[in-house]
């Protein structure tokens, strides 16, 4: 009878010391401060004062066509960013990784360096140099047209309405290209030799191999690329912001959801900020990520085959 | 125990303070501000000048960052720790802090009397009851010319709008010079230098501007549409790719001799001293018919008050009856050309663009921003929407109706004047 009772296990403190750096250091910098902007999204400032409202900064958000104008034009111009990237960055991407992983390719430590430079620069660097660059009046753009005998294309992109978006979507294109490049570059390498062997031995070879054999093995990288873009787009803010001010110009077409927010969190000139409505932006931007996050991991990912080697 | 030692420290700092003014049976004033670029101006020219005449007052010039500045100030006023004299930014920003208490009415303030009204309306609260700062500076819009173009093109200064739209024709028609230096993309050089540049003559400066905020004027009106009307005439005398020129880029072409015209600020007159090797001119905003009354914008944009929390007021309000005063006026004017004093005793200038612009002062009638006061306070915010669509108008992407209409319309939705 006796050898039934076990000794009580003692409770494993060590666990919970080795988890607490890390679990004090997330939550009092990741957690924290967003409970706090979940708490003053429910809250506004009425005679110096916080009060309760409930759900009514989101009503206002969606309801009030002073802000609810603002914010689904925001959103669409975010998407369009977003769909951008999808279709030129990651395939491009895609594409420089299998050229640089093809051996046959001489000074590819080159190239991968001289690709991957624009995405350590700083965004206002990258603004900048491309607002110059694009520059109608000292831009190289137009000179460089203007040699090959095309200056009838060159228009002042930056500043049109229809063209703005695009073309900053295109230079922040040009900024990240190196991450999916390195990401599917690194997945390409991981692919063993026995595979590959293996299918020259079947006669899969050239482009048919990389069809039917690498891409399927790199598809979880390429998903995992997908949803990287996903976040980084819809909390981008920077590149607009540096090259075109916080009012997103022209007449609002560049405007997403990170300048959005700024103005009506920070403020703008003469216009006050608001930190709640800026809260319930963020909110809603939380919500976004959160819930193409969960589209991703939990329709896509666990449809993904691994493959074990 | 951080506190506590922070607590010390201040206290400590506090009880010296105290200490080495009782020594030294001086008063020792200390001015917050946002102007760091002044701070040579402020200890060789103004600081020995006030102190030379009022002796037993030290005055110290402390400036922050000028994007710290609002946070900064906010903080050492709640904490009792602000300068007794404060540099007041115009409009809501000061008026919150004089609701909060932190300002003090000056409205009795000798030398008071040397500004107008308009001068002292960014300092004042909406009914004009109390006047809370000092006005120090404000700066004046217009267009600056390129004087060798003009003679070489032989154009005389336009005074109509018939002049001014003819000279640009035939600077066009010439070819060498871009007729006007301003573009599109950053927004405010369009609502700025074009809409609230030309707009006062023909909503009547203050007559307009004080109806608009009344309501008994709309910006749908005519007087409101029509300075739109003119800006969408711009457009062509624009240089090529206007759309994506932004404020340094019409600057330098300007500058470099590119461009004739240039829609202007008077802050700008220092640096273009510097970087032009023409000769410049200015002129004021044409007028419609020749000798028609001319307005112009005269926008307050610096002014000081006094700390409420400050223990040598009498000190410090004889410093700011000095600030009032024309000695001041002199001395700050031809140290900063471009920031004229708003001093109605008419203040001697060196130098002659800055002369020419304060010399409208006396001919034409002066006015501020449409949508500086009041009007700003909403969501949408009044003053953004002009910036967005005055180069809407200018693109030609937006009718001067319909620009109107949108501004016309976002300000209806949160401003409600009582009739």
């Amino acid at each position: 009878m006796a050898a039934d009772i076990r000794p009580k296990r003692p409770f494993r403190w060590h666990i919970a010391i080795f988890l607490a750096p890390a679990v004090l250091v997330y939550t009092a910098i990741m957690i924290l401060p967003l409970a706090g902007t979940l708490q003053l999204s429910l809250f506004r400032n009425i005679d110096q004062h916080q009060v309760f409202v409930g759900f009514d900064n989101f009503r206002t958000l969606f309801g009030d066509p002073n802000w609810s104008v603002n914010f689904w034009n925001a959103l669409r111009n975010n998407v369009w960013f977003f769909i951008i990237h999808m279709l030129v960055q990651n395939p491009i991407g895609v594409l420089l990784a299998a050229l640089l992983s093809s051996p046959k390719l001489r000074f590819s430590a080159f190239y991968r360096t001289a690709i991957f430079v624009p995405t350590i620069l700083s965004f206002v660097i990258v603004g900048f140099a491309w607002k110059l660059i694009l520059s109608p009046l000292w831009g190289v753009a137009p000179h460089l047209l203007d040699f090959v005998g095309l200056k009838s294309l060159f228009t002042p992109w930056l500043g049109k309405e229809q063209y703005a978006l695009t073309a900053l979507s295109l230079v922040s294109v040009w900024q990240f290209i190196g991450i999916p490049m390195m990401l599917i570059y690194a997945a390409l390498l991981s692919i063993p030799d026995e595979v590959i062997e293996a299918a020259e031995c079947d006669g899969i070879t050239g482009m048919s191999q990389f069809w039917k054999i690498k891409l399927p093995l790199i598809l979880p990288s390429i998903g995992i690329i997908s949803i990287l873009t996903f976040v980084g787009n819809f909390n981008a803010f920077d590149l607009i912001y540096t090259a075109q001010g916080a009012l997103a110009g022209p007449n609002y077409s560049t405007d997403i959801l990170g300048t959005f927010l700024y103005r009506a969190f920070f403020g703008f000139q003469l216009q006050v900020g608001d930190p709640n409505m800026g809260a319930t932006i963020a909110t809603i931007m939380f919500l976004i990520i959160l819930g193409g996050v969960c589209v991703y991991l939990f329709l896509i990912q666990t449809r993904l085959r691994r493959y074990q080697f | 125990m951080k506190t506590k030692l922070l607590t010390a420290l201040l206290l400590g700092t506090s009880i010296l303070g105290t200490a080495g003014v009782a020594y030294a049976e001086d008063v020792t004033l200390n001015i917050e501000s946002w102007r760091g670029d002044d701070l040579s101006i402020w200890k060789d020219k103004l600081i020995p000048a006030f102190e030379a005449k009022n002796p037993g007052i030290k005055v110290v010039f402390a400036p922050s960052a000028p994007t710290e500045y609002d946070a900064a100030l906010g903080a050492k006023l709640a904490a009792g720790s602000a300068g007794d004299l404060i540099t007041c930014r115009p409009f809501d920003k000061s008026l919150e802090l004089f609701k909060k208490g932190n300002l003090a009415d000056l409205s009795s303030l000798p030398g008071m009397e040397n500004f107008s009204p308009v001068a002292k309306s960014a300092w004042q609260t909406d009914d004009g009851k109390s006047t809370f700062c000092v006005p120090m500076a404000s700066v004046i819009h217009g267009f600056i010319y390129n004087k060798d173009a003009f003679d070489k093109l032989g154009i005389k200064v336009p005074q109509t709008r018939d002049e001014f739209f003819a000279a640009l024709d035939k600077i066009k028609a010439d070819g060498t010079y871009i007729p006007m230096a301003m573009g599109t993309k950053d927004l405010w050089e369009a609502a700025t230098m074009g809409y609230q540049n030309i707009g006062p003559n023909y909503w009547k400066g203050e007559d307009g501007r004080a109806a608009l905020i009344k309501g008994e004027q709309k910006l749908t009106d005519k007087d409101w549409v029509a300075p739109y009307e003119e800006l969408a005439k711009w457009k062509p005398y624009l240089g090529d790719g206007f759309e994506a020129q932004t404020y340094p880029d019409s600057q330098n072409l300007f500058t470099l001799g590119r461009a004739a015209i240039y829609p202007a600020g008077s802050w700008e007159i220092g640096l273009f001293n510097t970087q032009a090797q023409f000769k410049m001119g200015a002129f004021p905003p044409p007028v419609e018919k020749a000798g028609d009354t001319c307005y112009i914008s005269d926008h307050t944009d610096i002014g000081m008050g006094l700390n409420a929390a400050s223990k040598h007021a009498d000190a410090a309000k004889t410093f700011l009856s000095w600030v009032a005063s024309a000695d001041f006026a002199t001395i700050y004017a031809n140290a900063l050309p471009g920031f004229f004093s708003l001093n109605s005793a008419p203040v001697k200038m060196e130098d002659p663009l800055a002369q020419e612009f304060v010399s409208w002062r006396g001919k034409c009638k002066s006015t501020i921003r449409s949508t500086y006061q009041i009007l700003s306070r909403g969501t949408p915010n009044l003053e953004n929407e002009t910036w967005v669509e005055s180069a809407n108008v200018i693109n030609g992407t937006d009718t001067p109706e319909a620009a109107a209409k949108k501004l016309q319309t976002g300000l209806d939705s949160w401003y409600h004047p009582a009739k």
